[in-house]
């Protein structure tokens, strides 16, 4: 069978040789993108296994603040910053998930200060991080184990796919790292084989996995987690939930009555509310964390898949709509690829300037 | 799915509408505004300048200047270049060469590949016939091999038996050598979620699709992606020659533009669309129909056929039959209460409305789904003879059944008020045919 790709049912005018070989992007001379497979190959190298979170984390957003910086380099090189190089600023910020309006804002504010001087791209990237630190400054936040709420329990929450299973996984190695007893609830009792990958996750992070078969009530299963947690003098319960779209308004109100049922059984839990974000979401993030913190009552946010080419600019918008703290970043599948948000670091690098460590 | 969108484009036309004439100043408010409403659908970047530039130079011009109504223009020539950009028509499954057909399912981490595996199993077996066999080659996420198999349980189609620590050429391999061996029509290949840019999966995903020769190799993408849409449709479309697009959680509420950013990257048609976690989620992708809702424009079509697919036929004709000889009473309401909700829930259905898309927002549907669920409750808190005969319900049956059903008397009293006044309308209507019957039967102005 020969393969055709798809060029037989395209139809797009302004592209007569279009398909799926030649990208939109290089037809239209999208620099940015130009040298990407180059530059992913280079990441692909240093992807071991031995390598600190650090160097990890940094690539991971290199990635994305390699394209950013590029795109930035060249609007300013040698350059005056009249309204085309801002034209260009705003569109590099609007294509790393920044959101209009906080593109609009940075470029704003970067032309109130130096509109019509020279600028060199380091004062643009300079500018761009000292203005995101102090934004994501106050999200920093790491979960803490409140010693005195035993169990202190932490609900994970957030759309399919968005990673809250490998990201309990992930938990569970840390805090049993950090001598912590933990239990693991298999809340999501509804898609197939849910329970089993977090048994897995149990084994290799060697803590207890309270599971029931697929299709029984979730609730009711929380509630007798929490109950034989403080029985058993466990530290820290991580509580899996089924992935939920946030727009399906009875599977948001049996959240809420997860909560409700947990709170029957300790009046202070849960203690943390985490939204799993994926850090590939566009602007559709700013609605998620809006309705899951209406039905569940989000206390921070946990954002994955940051070893993508995905920008996390919409962190910005988030950080600066909701407040809600960043607990930690996904950067990988495996077990110790959660690594800790750091917001300096999290605004240079997503601008392309080098981290100071 | 793509209200938000659709909402702000008909909120810009409805001021152009307004207008008698249309100046390139006028053209050029509006794209600003499209732009915008664009970008905020999280449409890439790229594919917005393009979509702007080609819709400016369409509209600025004589055929604006000539035409009655110049923001009736605009919308049609932005609704018709969306159509364009999306595909002209529908584009099915490739079946075109020997058996066992190989599909290849590729995509991002949790972006729903194995569930739309499942999904398409589903169908296949069920609209065509097909002889499907699962095979998962996901061998790095936990328990991914069980989840596809336990889909394939549900959808009653076969799914390759697990081996434990076999690699994914190898699996694939043993897939094909089966789907042949044991006659197989169609083979799926699940794949294990990987990153654009992870060289070493990348690399494996090439080898599996070089062995298994695939006539479809779908990349599986999320409908709230962003902007990273460019980089995942780029590189997966420079490592595979992908042959359609499916986009999952459509029924989400994001804006939904990755369908046009994936459709111009990749240039592949999309040719599913993931609603819903059930195995049964699964539309065909319809662009005109989807232009049209984009442009709040609604889509009768899906509706109409969601409608034809969900409502029980036979249950349409003895209501039909029933009604022609003038009869309605509670029983019945509270049957087509349960075909209602079989279409979905009432914003869905208001959004397919074509002129609805504007008022959703306004329509409290939550309010309605309530009142419907309440009125569903009374009636099931009666005997079956009261349902029958609705006028012996007096005081005392009437407290008894408002205990029953947690509501107030006051709450039967008004239900039972509607059913009279429907039932006068069905009487009215008993002269009419069955067709006629079929085609209208639904209860009006109960859902206040």
């Amino acid at each position: 069978m020969k393969q055709e790709g798809c060029l037989r049912d395209t139809i797009i005018i302004n592209f007569p040789k279009f398909s799926c070989a030649t990208p939109l992007a290089s037809v239209i001379g999208f620099s940015q993108l130009r040298s990407a497979s180059a530059r992913s190959q280079k990441f692909q190298k240093l992807s071991g296994d031995g390598m600190s979170w650090l160097t990890k984390l940094k690539q991971g957003l290199q990635k994305s603040s390699s394209k950013l910086s590029e795109g930035l380099v060249g609007i300013f090189t040698k350059r005056k910053l009249d309204d085309a190089a801002l034209e260009e600023l705003e569109d590099t910020l609007l294509l790393a998930d920044f959101g209009s309006a906080t593109a609009a804002n940075l470029t704003k504010e970067l032309a109130r200060v130096r509109f019509g001087k020279e600028v060199s791209p380091e004062e643009v990237k300079e500018f761009l991080a000292e203005h995101i630190t102090p934004i994501l400054e106050p999200l920093v936040l790491p979960l803490n184990i409140n010693k005195a709420k035993q169990p202190h329990v932490i609900l994970m929450i957030g759309v399919n796919g968005s990673g809250k299973t490998t990201t309990i996984g992930k938990l569970a190695a840390q805090f049993k790292e950090q001598g912590k007893s933990v239990l693991l609830v298999a809340g999501d009792t509804f898609r197939a084989a849910a329970v089993e990958q977090l048994k897995i996750w149990g084994t290799r992070a060697n803590v207890p996995v309270l599971a029931r078969e697929t299709g029984s009530d979730a609730a009711a299963l929380v509630f007798d987690a929490l109950e034989q947690a403080k029985r058993d003098n466990i530290d820290v319960v991580l509580m899996d939930t089924a992935g939920r779209l946030q727009n399906k308004d009875n599977l948001m109100a049996e959240l809420s009555k997860i909560r409700r049922v947990l709170q029957k059984a300790d009046a202070t839990a849960p203690h943390d509310v985490v939204l799993v974000l994926d850090a590939t979401t566009g602007q559709a993030a700013i609605n998620q964390v809006e309705v899951f913190g209406k039905a569940a009552g989000v206390t921070g946010l946990i954002v994955t898949k940051l070893d993508g080419t995905a920008r996390g600019g919409i962190v910005v918008a988030l950080a600066q709509k909701f407040g809600l703290p960043i607990h930690a970043l996904g950067v990988g599948e495996q077990i110790d690829d959660l690594k800790p948000f750091l917001a300096a670091d999290f605004a240079r690098h997503l601008v392309g300037v080098a981290a100071d460590a | 799915m793509f209200d938000s969108l659709s909402t702000r484009l008909t909120g810009i036309f409805a001021t152009l509408t307004k207008r008698g004439a249309l100046s390139e100043a006028d053209v050029d408010t509006a794209l600003r505004e499209i732009r915008v409403a664009l970008l905020e659908a999280d449409v890439a970047l790229p594919v917005v300048r393009t979509f702007v530039a080609a819709v400016k130079e369409k509209a600025i011009g004589q055929q604006v200047v000539k035409s009655i109504s110049p923001g009736q223009m605009v919308v049609k020539i932005v609704h018709d270049h969306l159509q364009e950009t999306l595909g002209m028509e529908q584009s099915p499954l490739n079946f075109n060469a020997v058996p066992p057909v190989v599909i290849l399912m590729a995509g991002l981490q949790g972006s729903g590949k194995t569930t739309s595996a499942g999904k398409i199993a589903l169908r296949l077996k069920n609209t065509q016939k097909k002889k499907v066999l699962l095979a998962s080659t996901d061998i790095y996420r936990p328990a991914a091999q069980q989840q596809l198999e336990i889909l394939g349980k549900q959808a009653g189609v076969e799914t390759l038996p697990i081996i434990e620590g076999e690699k994914p050429l190898k699996i694939t391999e043993r897939a094909l050598t089966t789907a042949r061996l044991q006659g197989f029509d169609v083979l799926i290949i699940d794949t294990a979620g990987r990153l654009h840019i992870d060289d070493t999966l990348m690399d494996e995903i090439k080898s599996i699709h070089a062995l298994a020769k695939p006539t479809e190799t779908l990349l599986v993408a999320d409908a709230m992606t962003g902007q990273d849409a460019v980089n995942v449709a780029t590189n997966f479309s420079q490592a595979l020659p992908l042959t359609g697009i499916v986009l999952t959680r459509i029924d989400s509420d994001a804006r939904g533009g990755a369908a046009l950013s994936m459709r111009s990257i990749t240039g592949c048609p999309i040719k599913f669309l993931g609603v819903s976690e059930k195995l049964d989620g699964l539309e065909d992708f319809h662009p005109s129909r989807i232009a049209d809702r984009i442009l709040g424009m609604g889509d009768i079509v899906s509706l109409v056929e969601r409608a034809s697919a969900n409502i029980d036929q036979a249950e349409a004709e003895k209501m039909a039959a029933k009604l022609q000889k003038g009869k309605f009473d509670l029983e019945d309401l509270a049957s087509q209460f349960k075909q209602m909700k079989k279409l979905g829930s009432m914003s869905s259905l208001i959004g397919m409305i074509p002129g609805m898309g504007a008022m959703k927002d306004k329509l409290n549907s939550n309010d309605a789904e309530k009142s419907m669920r309440r009125s569903e409750a009374i009636i099931s808190s009666m005997t079956p003879f009261e349902r029958r005969n609705p006028k012996i319900l007096n005081a005392s049956r009437k407290r008894r059944i408002a205990g029953g059903a947690g509501v107030e008397v006051q709450e039967i009293n008004r239900l039972l008020k509607q059913h009279e006044q429907m039932a006068l309308m069905m009487k009215k209507m008993g002269g009419m045919s069955k067709k006629q019957l079929l085609r209208g039967g639904m209860p009006q102005g109960l859902l206040k």
